[in-house]
């Protein structure tokens, strides 16, 4: 093959945009794409301060790269999960790569902000690791945020991770989260006596233009030392599946996982924009983040306080889980 | 042909493919999950391949809680 712009020996195929690339040319148009991306869905100016979660993945990583290339002044911030030996080789590809472009990286521990591991987390409550280590990272991300002063969060999430959420949010209708399923989150602020206090930082998804193939082909043509190993606790995951099985279509009808997520934000996601579900958005009595009350009399305690003080309560008591938390079969 | 899978690592004989859609058609792997790589240099699929070669089959599809 041939790179489309200079017709010099090609290293990657972008087969949706029936194109292949040469390696300058390839991280040109990724940066191209994530450029277009920022400007068409206006995630943020040329003078905020990005906060960017990073795992040590490729994603993540791309995606700080790209941002520090175009100019942006984007901070990293990594969470140390507890995930055993993975965590610490994660957490050296993120600190590596800092050192390497000489770029501030916020460093933070699950373990030490909450009291207990993803692992811990899961032992405790019965949940399904990634479930509860999804939902501390939403929580933990945006808290971070908000204390380091930033105002908008950029998470590494690719096309393939929208078209695998989209995918089983249609398979089990989940109409609210389809209301929610978008490239920028709007920040939100409550109003208090010292006037609006912000409890929700703007979170952007500057990748929702490129594959996961694509950011992993421009990390490797970057030289990015990325974690390639799978996380011990993926195994089984629902949106793992999902991408696979949108990936033989893809691999049959090239352009299909970008019509399937840009036609649902232009066609379709505005008919879910009010599947709220009937609840008012309140701030949790325990932490003052928003959360859904449902009814004035009903308790505002959002997910994430209810799962910490359970898992912390049974912690205290020495619980002891009778038998493995529950997985749906592969 | 020496191939380096992932997850768990592991290095497999290959004899055969003369391309690399070859090769990851004789693996049953999709091409859209994976990079072929020779000497740190990326391969499109219609590359040609040696029996002497060293490749890795590297996965791009993660799991896991999205954040």
């Amino acid at each position: 093959m041939k790179c489309k712009v200079c017709r010099d020996h090609a290293v990657v195929d972008v087969r949706r945009h029936n194109a292949a690339f040469c390696g300058p040319h390839f991280i040109a148009h990724m940066q191209g794409q994530v450029a277009r991306t920022i400007k068409d869905f206006k995630m943020f100016e040329a003078e905020d301060r990005l906060f960017v979660a990073v795992s040590g993945g490729k994603d993540s990583l791309a995606v700080w790269d790209i941002l520090l290339d175009l100019g942006y002044d984007a901070v990293g911030f990594y969470l140390d999960l507890g995930i055993g030996s993975y965590s610490g080789r994660s957490k050296d590809a993120a600190v590596a790569y800092a050192d390497r472009r000489g770029a501030k990286l916020v460093v933070r521990s699950l373990s030490d902000e909450h009291g207990y591991t993803v692992p811990e987390l899961s032992k405790l409550t019965g949940r399904v690791p990634c479930s509860g280590c999804g939902l501390n990272k939403r929580y933990e991300f945006n808290r971070a945020a908000l204390e380091e002063g930033f105002s908008v969060l950029v998470t590494g999430h690719n096309l393939d991770d929208e078209v695998a959420t989209l995918f089983g949010n249609v398979l089990h209708w989940n109409v609210d989260m389809l209301g929610r399923q978008a490239p920028v989150l709007e920040e939100r602020s409550f109003e208090s006596i010292d006037g609006a206090r912000p409890v929700l930082v703007r979170k952007v998804k500057p990748l929702v233009r490129v594959a996961e193939r694509e950011t992993a082909a421009y990390a490797l043509l970057r030289g990015i030392d990325y974690i390639v190993e799978e996380c011990p606790m993926v195994e089984g995951n629902t949106q793992h599946r999902y991408k696979e099985a949108i990936t033989l279509i893809e691999e049959s009808s090239p352009g299909t996982k970008q019509q399937m997520y840009f036609g649902f934000l232009k066609r379709a996601a505005h008919r879910f924009a009010d599947e709220s579900g009937g609840g008012e958005i309140v701030a949790c009595e325990r932490c003052g983040s928003p959360t859904v009350r449902w009814g004035e009399t009903a308790e505002a305690v959002c997910s994430f306080c209810k799962t910490k003080g359970s898992a912390l309560k049974r912690k205290e008591e020495g619980y002891v889980p009778s038998r493995r938390p529950k997985r749906r079969r592969p | 042909m020496k191939v380096k899978l992932r997850n768990p690592d592991r290095v497999v004989d290959v004899t055969g493919p003369a391309t690399v859609a070859g090769l990851l058609a004789e693996l049953s792997i999709v091409p859209e999950a994976v990079l072929v790589i020779r000497d740190s240099t990326l391969l499109t699929r219609d590359e040609s391949l040696r029996e002497t070669d060293e490749l890795e089959v590297r996965p791009v599809l993660s799991g896991g809680a999205v954040g």
